[in-house]
């Protein structure tokens, strides 16, 4: 067997894996027997942490029960940038390997991690008020979600801009790409700078600076909020799937008759 | 301060947001499934 032979079969092997999850009819026939009990669980999940949150979890010293409004807004702050960090690997998928369904999820995280951020951006605003004594403020965690949040609107905007979709897809992947400098910015920028946002209080390497008691509900908050997100999206591409298909079907019946 | 209408705002905004986008995503996935049915039934 030729040097130049070994060399390439394990890229051929890479290139078969991928391609073997690329398959929307894998896709759907994999999601649809699992969608209602994603639903199920996602909703039994958010309903437990966000009444937990709300009715019974402990008011903090000093924020009193302005800190309900943390199982909220942390939750959705973790789901938009989890969101915005699986679009760039979907625009990284979908420029260097061409992956069909690549495409179709960056699309469809578009409109729902944009939806998340907006969220957080409002309880956050709903939560500065009583605690700052102002709604905004142009500090540097409130303004990198917002770029966030504007970088969504602008995969949102872009990906349905060309009349060509291809275009629209490849150059919405690019601005994905590039926007995800701001992830590190967002995490780090209440290290990097003297900002008004407190700083990290749960720390998955070291110990976390929150109460077990408003610990418990957070955490089963933010798994509902991720599973809802996950829901979401994959229902949106088995959906996409589907109405291409239906598509398809109807202009091969049209060009036959 | 009353803090309860802060608390409620946000939750509220939370709660519209799910339930909307999951009506409208269960409307969407329920009518691409009809649809695809009927043409395929043709």
């Amino acid at each position: 067997m030729s040097e130049k032979l070994l060399t390439a079969m394990p890229a051929q092997r890479t290139g078969a894996w991928l391609h073997h999850f690329a398959n929307p009819g894998r896709f759907l026939r994999l999601v649809q027997p699992a969608l209602p009990w994603a639903a199920a669980f996602s909703i039994g999940l958010t309903v437990t942490g966000l009444v937990w949150g709300f009715c019974f979890a402990p008011a903090d010293w000093e924020q009193g029960i302005a800190s309900r409004i943390m199982y909220v807004h942390v939750p959705a702050a973790w789901v938009a940038m989890a969101g915005y960090a699986a679009l760039a690997v979907c625009s990284l998928l979908s420029i260097v390997w061409r992956h069909p369904l690549a495409d179709l999820a960056a699309e469809e995280i578009g409109p729902v991690g944009a939806g998340f951020t907006a969220v957080c951006l409002v309880s956050g605003s709903l939560w500065g008020k009583p605690m700052w004594g102002a709604y905004w403020v142009w500090d540097a965690r409130l303004t990198s979600v917002l770029v966030l949040f504007f970088l969504y609107l602008g995969h949102i905007a872009l990906i349905r801009a060309f009349d060509n979709p291809a275009h629209g897809h490849r150059a919405a992947a690019i601005l994905a790409l590039v926007g995800a400098v701001n992830l590190p910015i967002i995490v780090f920028s209440v290290q990097w700078w003297n900002t008004l946002h407190q700083g990290n209080t749960i720390s998955f390497s070291g110990s976390s600076k929150i109460y077990i008691t408003m610990l418990y509900p957070l955490l089963i908050a933010s798994v509902g909020f991720y599973l809802s997100f996950l829901t979401l999206v994959s229902a949106r591409m088995a959906a996409a799937i589907m109405e291409r298909r239906a598509r398809n079907l109807l202009v091969a019946a049209a060009e036959r008759g | 301060m009353d803090l309860a209408p802060f608390i409620d705002g946000s939750y509220g905004v939370a709660v519209v947001f799910l339930v909307g986008i999951g009506a409208l995503t269960y409307l969407r996935y329920r009518r691409a499934v009809r649809r695809l049915a009927a043409v395929e039934r043709r």
